[in-house]
């Protein structure tokens, strides 16, 4: 399975795919940005500060969909001795963590109006700091080990430790009492978000996920031209 | 199928997982107290002893219980089982209104009575433009 995967191959089809999912990006982008900030109503309760919420859902759930996929490829990985994964992982985290401070700054700016303030140590909000601490964490750890097995090793173990997090961050806001209102989206039960504002939202996270896909591109195409460099052929 | 050594580390990571978050489950359970950001009316009612510490309670604003006057704002918080009196001196913030969650942060008086230093509104999660909302009103 792994050999499809080999680095000449995979980067025929990284290298083009950027340009095509640059135009994808675009389009999307514009057609979110004009439904969410002119085409949406405002709220009823919050008027243009709902705006906001454009923004900051779509990375926060982005963060976390990209530190969910740097743990499954970290963990798989490590299983299976496969370099590549941990490439891919590498390449997708900066997305990740830039969309984690995208939440919490815009948090920070729709709490100070709504709420009445920039921060609460409220458990949402605190374990969304944990999450980008363990961003830095493991990017920083890419950084500061030369040897490939010790940062193979050393990044799984840190993705390992912050998934704890993840549901954590997801259920916060139903176990404890918290600031933060609770999910406004269920699967199970009746979503109470107002369909003219759920259809900017959905477009604005595809948006967001061409985003990371296409910084994606770039870095993972960075890795594969080191590797051509070094003469390997093979991960 | 897979190697021993694949098997090996497929069962440290799972080894690793559960110890994780059977310790995560036990630390968070144990600080529960410190984790909620704030305490019902309900809540308050039953604490043992009033300490001199600061609090948070939240729940909801008491509709026709919000009175004003040159000095101070008082209202009344209620989970619909429990209420408190609230006394606050300062500025409230936008969203702070009848029906809406609230967030008071500062000091008991007694189990009734309740001085806060600082109001926070709490949204809730419910997004609609104004034209449904006065629908939903009507019917």
């Amino acid at each position: 399975m792994f050999k499809f995967f080999e680095p000449n191959k995979i980067f025929l089809i990284t290298s083009r795919a950027f340009k095509y999912v640059l135009f994808l990006f675009i389009v999307v982008l514009s057609i979110g940005l004009t439904e969410a900030l002119i085409l949406s109503p405002e709220d009823y309760k919050q008027s243009h500060a709902v705006r906001i919420m454009y923004v900051h859902v779509p990375a926060a759930w982005i963060s976390l969909g990209i530190f969910s996929a740097l743990t499954f490829l970290s963990v798989m990985g490590f299983i299976f001795k496969n370099k590549n994964l941990f490439l891919i992982s590498k390449s997708l985290a900066p997305s990740g963590f830039v969309f984690n401070i995208i939440a919490l700054v815009t948090g920070a700016i729709w709490g100070k109006p709504t709420w009445g303030t920039w921060w609460a140590w409220d458990a949402r909000i605190t374990s969304m700091l944990i999450l980008a601490l363990f961003y830095v964490m493991y990017l920083v750890a890419w950084r500061i080990y030369e040897d490939q097995e010790k940062v193979f090793k050393i990044t799984s173990l840190i993705t390992i430790l912050g998934i704890i997090n993840v549901p954590i961050i997801k259920f916060s806001v139903d176990w404890w009492n918290t600031l933060h209102q609770s999910a406004s989206i269920n699967i199970l039960s009746k979503t109470s978000i107002h369909v003219s504002m759920l259809f900017p939202l959905l477009i604005m996270t595809a948006a967001f996920t061409l985003f990371s896909l296409l910084i994606f591109l770039m870095k993972y195409n960075t890795e594969l031209i080191k590797l051509k460099r070094k003469g390997l052929d093979r991960l | 199928m897979y190697g021993r050594k694949v098997k090996l580390r497929f069962f440290f990571v799972v080894l690793i997982l559960t110890t994780l978050i059977l310790s995560v489950f036990l630390i968070l359970k144990s600080l529960e107290e410190n984790v909620v950001y704030f305490q019902s009316p309900t809540e308050i009612k039953e604490l043992t002893d009033i300490g001199k510490k600061k609090i948070r309670v939240g729940g909801m604003v008491k509709n026709n219980s919000v009175s004003i006057n040159s000095k101070e704002i008082s209202f009344v918080i209620t989970d619909f089982k429990n209420e408190i009196n609230v006394i606050y001196s300062g500025v409230v913030p936008n969203l702070f209104s009848e029906g809406k969650g609230v967030v008071a942060e500062g000091y008991l008086n007694d189990r009734n009575f309740f001085t806060a230093s600082k109001i926070l509104a709490k949204h809730d999660e419910n997004y609609m433009p104004p034209e449904v909302k006065a629908a939903l009103e009507e019917k």
